[in-house]
C-alpha cells in the first residue's frame, strides 16, 4: 500500500487502539461466562441478550462513580498509577506481530521492546500502592514488587531461549522460525513461560498482591470510578498482550493450514486459546501462597528455564 | 507447590482435579432459575408469610409472649355475652382488636405458629411482600387474614372451610372447626387477664 505515512500511522494507531478497548472487553466478559458455567451457574444475563453488554453496563457505572483521592495520598502518583498500569500494555500491542504483514510496530528487537513495556505495567501497581497512603495498598504493593522481581527472570529466559532458537529478536522473525517439532523442544520454556505470565498479571493462583481476602485487594483499596476501571481494563490488556506473545513465541503466531490469508485469525485463535487457559486457572485453583510462590519461582521455574536454554543451546549447535 | 507435606505430586494431581472438575461443570446445564423471568417452585409447606385465622384467635397472647424478638402486637377487650337459658350464667369472652406482626423484625422462626393452641396462626408460602417503607412490612390483622387463602390445604385445621368454598377443606359436617369450643375457654380460665397483660405490653413498646 502507497499511503502517506502520517495517514498510515494514524491508521495504525486507530486500528491498534480499538483492538486495545474491545479485546480486552471480550476476554472480560467471556470471562464472566466461563467462570458462571465452571461454577454451575449462568453469569449476567440481564445487559443485552446473554448478558452481553454487561461490561458496557460496568464502564458506564464506573464513569457515573465519584473519583476519590484520599486525603494521605501521595496526590500525583495516585492518581498517574493507573495510566501507568495501562499504557504499556497498549504499547505492546502496537509491537505485536499478527501475521507477517500484520504488525503496527514493527521494530528490529520487537521480543525486547513488548518484555520491557510490559514490565513498567507493574510499576503502576508499585506507585498505587506506595501512593494510596494505604497499609494494605503499600503490602500488596510490596508483594507485587517481590513478585515482579522474581517471575522477571525465569520469563525472560524462557524467551531467550526461543529467541536463540530462532536466531531472532524480532517477534515476526521468531514467529516465522517456528516449526511444529519447536512444541516439544521448546516445552518447558513455554511452561515456564506461561507461569511466570501469569504471575507478571497478578491472576490466581499468583494473585497473593490484590489477595482481597488477605490485603482486601491491596493496591486497588483505593481506587474508585473510572481510575479503577482503568486497572482492571490493564489486568484484561494484559491477558491479551500475554496470549499473544505466548503465541507468536511457543505456538508459531500466525502458522497454520492457509496462513497465507488467515493468518491473523489464526493468531487470534491460538491467542484465545491461550487466553481461556489463563481464565480457567483462576476459576479452578486456589492462590499461592506469598513464600509458596518465591520457592517456586527460584526453585522450580529458574532452575527449569536455565534447563531450557542449555537445552536450545546444544540444539541449536547440533542443528544448526 | 514442592512443599514437602502434600508431595509434588500429589499437588499436581489436585491442581489436575481442580481443573477436570470445572471443565465437567462447565459441560453440565447450570442450575441457575431465573428468578424474576420465572417463578420458583416451592414446596407448598414453604415458610414464606404467616396468615391468621381470626376466628380462631383467642387473643391468648402465647405467640406474642413466645415471639422471640416480640414482633406481635396484641391488643383485645372483653365482651359479655348475655346468657341464652333462663336463668344462666352470663359468659365473657376475648374479642381481637389489633393482631400485628412486623415482618421486619420476624425471623420466621416459626415458634408463633407451634405455640398457638387454637390453630389460629399457619405459614403460607408467599415470600414476594417486600416494600420501599420498612413501616409498611407491619402487617395489621386484615392483611394477615388475606394471606390464609394461600395456606395449603395440608395444613389447615380440619373442618376449616375457605371463605366461598361450598364444602369444608376436609371434614364435610362441623361448621367453623374449633372456633366455638375455645371462645368457651378463653372466657372461663386464667386467660381471663390477659386484657391487662395486654395493655402493660403496650406500655413497654
Ligand atoms: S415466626 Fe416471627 S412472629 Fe413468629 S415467633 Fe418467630 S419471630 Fe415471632
Ligand atoms: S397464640 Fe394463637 S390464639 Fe393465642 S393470641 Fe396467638 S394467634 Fe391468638
Amino acid at each position: 500500500m502507497d499511503l502517506p505515512l502520517a495517514v498510515e500511522i494514524i491508521l495504525k494507531a486507530v486500528v491498534v487502539l480499538a483492538a486495545f478497548l474491545t479485546l480486552p472487553l471480550a476476554i472480560g466478559q467471556t470471562e464472566h461466562k466461563v467462570m458462571a458455567h465452571m461454577q454451575g451457574r449462568l453469569g449476567p444475563m440481564e445487559a443485552g441478550p446473554h448478558g452481553i453488554a454487561q461490561l458496557v453496563a460496568d464502564g458506564i457505572k464506573f464513569v457515573q462513580k465519584e473519583d476519590v483521592t484520599p486525603a494521605s495520598a501521595d496526590r500525583w502518583v495516585f492518581k498517574l498509577a493507573p495510566a501507568v498500569a495501562l499504557i504499556p500494555y497498549l504499547v505492546a500491542l502496537a509491537a505485536i506481530p499478527w501475521s507477517a504483514a500484520w504488525v503496527a510496530a514493527d521494530v528490529p528487537a520487537s521480543l525486547l521492546l513488548v518484555l520491557a513495556v510490559t514490565s513498567v505495567g507493574v510499576f503502576g501497581t508499585l506507585m498505587a500502592g506506595w501512593g494510596s497512603g494505604n497499609k494494605y495498598s503499600l503490602v500488596g504493593g510490596m508483594r507485587a514488587g517481590a513478585q515482579l522481581v522474581s517471575y522477571e527472570l525465569p520469563m525472560v529466559l524462557a524467551a531467550a531461549s526461543v529467541a536463540m532458537a530462532a536466531g531472532s529478536l524480532s517477534l515476526t522473525g521468531i514467529a516465522q522460525a517456528w516449526s511444529w517439532w519447536w512444541l516439544i523442544w521448546q516445552l518447558p520454556g513455554a511452561l515456564v513461560f506461561l507461569v511466570a505470565a501469569v504471575a507478571e498479571l497478578q491472576r490466581v493462583p499468583f494473585d497473593s498482591p490484590l489477595a482481597d481476602s488477605e490485603v482486601v485487594f491491596g493496591p486497588y483499596t483505593e481506587y474508585t470510578g473510572l481510575r479503577f476501571a482503568f486497572f482492571l481494563l490493564a489486568e484484561y490488556a494484559g491477558i491479551v498482550v500475554m496470549s499473544l506473545l505466548f503465541t507468536v513465541l511457543f505456538l508459531g503466531g500466525w502458522s497454520g493450514p492457509w496462513s497465507d490469508t488467515l493468518g491473523p485469525l489464526w493468531t487470534l485463535l491460538k491467542a484465545a486459546l491461550v487466553a481461556i487457559l489463563i481464565l480457567w486457572l483462576r476459576i479452578a485453583w486456589p492462590r499461592v501462597r506469598e513464600d509458596q510462590l518465591q520457592r517456586l519461582a527460584w526453585l522450580v521455574l529458574l532452575p527449569l528455564a536455565l534447563v531450557q536454554l542449555a537445552l536450545t543451546g546444544v540444539g541449536v549447535v547440533v542443528w544448526g | 507447590m514442592n512443599e514437602d507435606k502434600p508431595g509434588a505430586l500429589q499437588a499436581l494431581r489436585g491442581l489436575g482435579k481442580g481443573l477436570a472438575t470445572t471443565a465437567k461443570t462447565l459441560a453440565r446445564p447450570a442450575h441457575t432459575r431465573q428468578y424474576p423471568h420465572v417463578e420458583p417452585d416451592l414446596p407448598e409447606r414453604s415458610h414464606g408469610v404467616i396468615a391468621l385465622l381470626e376466628e380462631n384467635c383467642t387473643s391468648c397472647m402465647l405467640c406474642a409472649r413466645e415471639c422471640p424478638d416480640w414482633c406481635i402486637y396484641i391488643d383485645s377487650h372483653k365482651e359479655t355475652l348475655e346468657p341464652t337459658t333462663e336463668g344462666g350464667r352470663a359468659r365473657q369472652h376475648n374479642v381481637l382488636d389489633r393482631f400485628d406482626i412486623d415482618f421486619s423484625l420476624c425471623m420466621y422462626c416459626g415458634i408463633c405458629i407451634e405455640v398457638c393452641p387454637f390453630d389460629a396462626l399457619f405459614w403460607a408460602p408467599d415470600f414476594a411482600y417486600a416494600e420501599g417503607d420498612i413501616r409498611n412490612l407491619l402487617h395489621e390483622k386484615p392483611k394477615l387474614g388475606t394471606w390464609m387463602e394461600r395456606v395449603p390445604d395440608a395444613t389447615l385445621p380440619e373442618g376449616y372451610a375457605r371463605p366461598g368454598a361450598e364444602t369444608p377443606a376436609q371434614d364435610a359436617d362441623g361448621p367453623v372447626g374449633v372456633t366455638e369450643p375455645s371462645v368457651g375457654e378463653a372466657g372461663s380460665s386464667a386467660e381471663g387477664t390477659d386484657a391487662g397483660d395486654t395493655s402493660s405490653r403496650e406500655v413497654e413498646e
